[in-house]
């Protein structure tokens, strides 16, 4: 694109973005700095949302925005969420009287220089020939947390599974025999099993194993079609929300 | 004589003026006496709430299935405590501690009546109202009917808090990692090469009774009681009848296997069925190299510790190797510090492993941000500036699944994704060619690495759900012909 074109096109963009704030204080909504907030906001989806015809400058413009202004405020939520408080505070307790002062008279705990150390060792991948070193914290980082989850995991995916799938396949109420209720809980017991089996990699799928393992994709399919359903369905309530924003919030159109 | 009379009127008129004015003063006392024996009347005449009968104690004990710091009471409730209230009100908690040889007692709660459990919990240490383990406590519990009418039990202790290595209410999934575990250790030697699949039913129920005897030595070691093992030698304890005979037969289990996996020194393949996703990852690469496009491999949100994340490294591992064969191009766009840390290490080792570590350069493994769609918003700025030929989502997605998935598709990438997120399945499986669904992504990672370690962790995950498939057939029965005992031994107490 031709440079002038894009100067003219920036030049439209803010003198629209200062109408607009104009036409928002003139609603009686809120003050100037409020009307080029929420009006920056609206261009900005805009841009994102120009990416549907094509990826264009705007795009650009409102990507590399996001990308840097998100990685700045990670980084600092990073250092104040978690490095201040978990690591500063808990050896020298002392140091964060001016920032957090509720942790400040706790007694200092060595134990946090073994992630002291991790953590530098880590950083030693900065260097060219101590690069290797930070091997060994990246392997204790991924084992232990891995190890942790490996209980986690077989606790909610194997045994509260095991729970939940057993089931009466008679269904008795009060009034009797429940047919629906008996053939949900029927359905759930075979398609839990089916779905097992179609998961099992060691053993061919042939024969009666296979045809089991067919009707457990056939369940799976099954719910991924109800769980697209169900996800498309929140997606269309978060563009609900981004249109409310911008013809309620900012145009006023919506009351 | 009158003037004698007025005279002695006169000297006696200060006298008088004097009694006139102390006279109230005098008068006080009798008044005051007056008043304090009508209070001692008064009081006499209210009837005085008599004490209640003392509760008496029936259990002070540290918490079970703890780290400590908490001790548990019981107590018989007072004969008076009616439950209504009306008399006995509650109920005083008071503990001891030993000071200068005496007890001295704190109070610590009051609880109303009708309660007769209540749980001691301290500050771990430091606080206002430590409760440290290993100490010394005495506990005494005081009926309450008036402030003047408490009657105390006998007092009980000494009590310590104490904590617990194991949760006995999580036995069943002990039990569960213990197969597990015995399991993955059996089929690593079988894919090692060592032995065959019968050896293999030899050597599962020895490593079985080895790593439970090593837990058990560990538990020892720290000094537990013999009564908080009794999950642990219950089961090796049904083979041998005793924690002496387990042992021995950990010992002689371990020569057994030692001398098996010495002697045999046959190859041993796992079988792995094929997968679509897996055959289609060299087809993917070849693509990009004809094409002369680079391949986008996406990690995830996930970080290094999460299965999806570590599986995708692997294949991360595969794709870069391949890549540094073909000589194409990849671009390793990362959410997780830590995950671009592990992944430039592993692409690294990939080029080095196909002997060309000169080719490698650091910036095909980048980091973006770590915010969700500022992530993606890049990501898809990117596949439509490079139009990668091929892209490879692996690992952890949420919401961004769809965006990423849709971008690749109408940028005409061929897409391979895989995840063990279910909500995200159905949105790969419509966007894009191949979809690993959940433990096909661990099954890919293994297959495409033909690691000993991980093959055999893959088989072992099936005869974890061929347990899974029976417990479900054995607790289906018992819950239909309503054996409850089973449902409660598999129920999970946290």
């Amino acid at each position: 694109m031709n440079p002038k074109t894009i100067k003219w096109i920036i030049f439209v963009i803010v003198l629209s973005a200062i109408v607009l704030s104009v036409y928002f204080v003139s609603l009686d909504r809120g003050s100037f700095r409020d009307g080029v907030f929420v009006t920056t906001a609206a261009f900005l989806t805009l841009f994102i949302m120009s990416f549907l015809y094509k990826d264009n400058p705007y795009y650009k413009f409102a990507e590399h925005l996001f990308v840097g202004v998100s990685a700045a405020y990670w980084m600092t939520m990073g250092f104040w969420g978690t490095m201040v408080p978990n690591l500063v505070a808990k050896l020298w307790p002392g140091s964060v009287r001016g920032v957090l002062p509720a942790l400040a008279d706790k007694d200092p705990s060595l134990w946090f220089l073994i992630p002291l150390f991790l953590g530098i060792v880590l950083l030693m991948r900065l260097s060219p020939k101590g690069g290797w070193i930070s091997r060994w914290a990246l392997a204790f980082i991924v084992g232990t947390t891995a190890g942790l989850n490996l209980i986690r995991y077989l606790r909610s995916d194997f045994i509260q599974q095991v729970n939940n799938t057993i089931l009466p396949l008679v269904d008795k109420t009060e009034a009797g025999i429940s047919f629906w209720g008996s053939f949900s809980n029927i359905f759930i017991f075979v398609g839990v099993l089916c779905g097992l089996v179609y998961f099992f990699f060691s053993k061919e799928h042939k024969g009666f194993f296979g045809g089991a393992a067919r009707i457990g994709i056939l369940v799976l399919m099954l719910t991924f079609g109800a769980g697209f359903g169900y996800t498309v369905m929140a997606r269309i309530s978060l563009l609900a929300g981004r249109m409310t924003y911008l013809f309620g919030d900012w145009l006023g159109l919506i009351k | 004589m009158k003037d004698c009379l007025f005279q002695m009127r006169l000297k006696l008129l200060p006298l008088a003026i004097l009694l006139l004015l102390a006279a109230p003063v005098f008068a006080q006392v009798p008044d005051q006496s007056g008043e304090a024996s009508l209070e001692a009347d008064t009081l006499q005449e209210e009837p005085q709430i008599p004490p209640p009968a003392p509760p008496e104690i029936v259990e002070i004990k540290d918490s079970d299935n703890d780290h400590g710091h908490s001790i548990d009471l019981e107590w018989e409730l007072s004969p008076d405590d009616d439950g209504t209230g009306n008399y006995v009100t509650g109920y005083e908690i008071w503990r001891g501690e030993m000071v200068d040889g005496k007890i001295e007692f704190k109070l610590r709660r009051t609880v109303p009546y009708g309660v007769k459990i209540y749980t001691d919990r301290g500050d771990a240490a430091g606080g206002v109202d430590p409760l440290p383990n290993g100490k010394d406590y005495w506990y005494k519990i005081a009926a309450v009917a008036d402030e003047d009418a408490k009657t105390e039990s006998e007092v009980y202790g000494p009590v310590q808090a104490t904590g617990e290595w194991f949760h006995t209410g999580k036995t069943p999934v002990a039990v569960a990692v213990l197969i597990f575990a015995s399991f993955s250790v059996a089929f690593v030697i079988v894919a090692g090469g060592h032995i065959d699949m019968k050896q293999f039913f030899i050597m599962w129920p020895i490593i079985f009774v080895l790593i439970i005897w090593l837990v058990l030595l560990i538990r020892l070691a720290a000094g537990a009681s013999v009564n908080a093992l009794w999950f642990l030698y219950a089961i090796p304890g049904a083979i041998a009848g005793s924690l002496g005979l387990a042992v021995s037969i950990g010992a002689i289990g371990f020569l057994v296997g030692w001398f098996v996996w010495r002697t045999k020194g046959e190859e041993t393949k796992l079988y792995v069925r094929p997968l679509s996703g897996i055959n289609a990852v060299d087809e993917a690469i070849g693509r990009a190299t004809e094409m002369g496009k680079p391949i986008l491999y996406v990690l995830g949100l996930g970080t290094a510790s999460d299965i999806a994340t570590i599986c995708s490294f692997t294949i991360l591992g595969r794709v870069a190797r391949r890549v540094a064969d073909h000589q194409s191009s990849l671009m390793v766009p990362c959410y997780d510090p830590i995950v671009m840390t592990v992944a430039q290490e592993v692409v690294k080792n990939s080029y080095a492993e196909a002997g060309r570590p000169d080719a490698y350069d650091e910036d095909q493994v980048f980091f973006v941000t770590q915010s969700q769609f500022a992530y993606v918003a890049a990501v898809n700025g990117m596949m439509l500036r490079e139009l990668p030929a091929s892209n490879f989502y692996l690992g952890i997605f949420y919401a961004e699944s769809l965006l990423l998935a849709e971008t690749g598709s109408l940028a005409g990438s061929i897409q391979i994704a895989g995840t063990d997120q279910v909500a995200q399945l159905p949105f790969f499986i419509v966007a894009c060619d191949y979809t690993l669904i959940g433990e096909e992504l661990y099954a890919a990672s293994a297959y495409l690495s033909g690691e000993p370690t991980l093959l055999g962790s893959l088989k072992a995950e099936d005869w974890g759900k061929a347990i899974f498939i029976v417990l479900v057939i054995v607790g289906v029965i018992a819950a239909t012909v309503g054996w409850d005992q089973f449902i409660e031994a598999m129920t999970v107490r946290l």
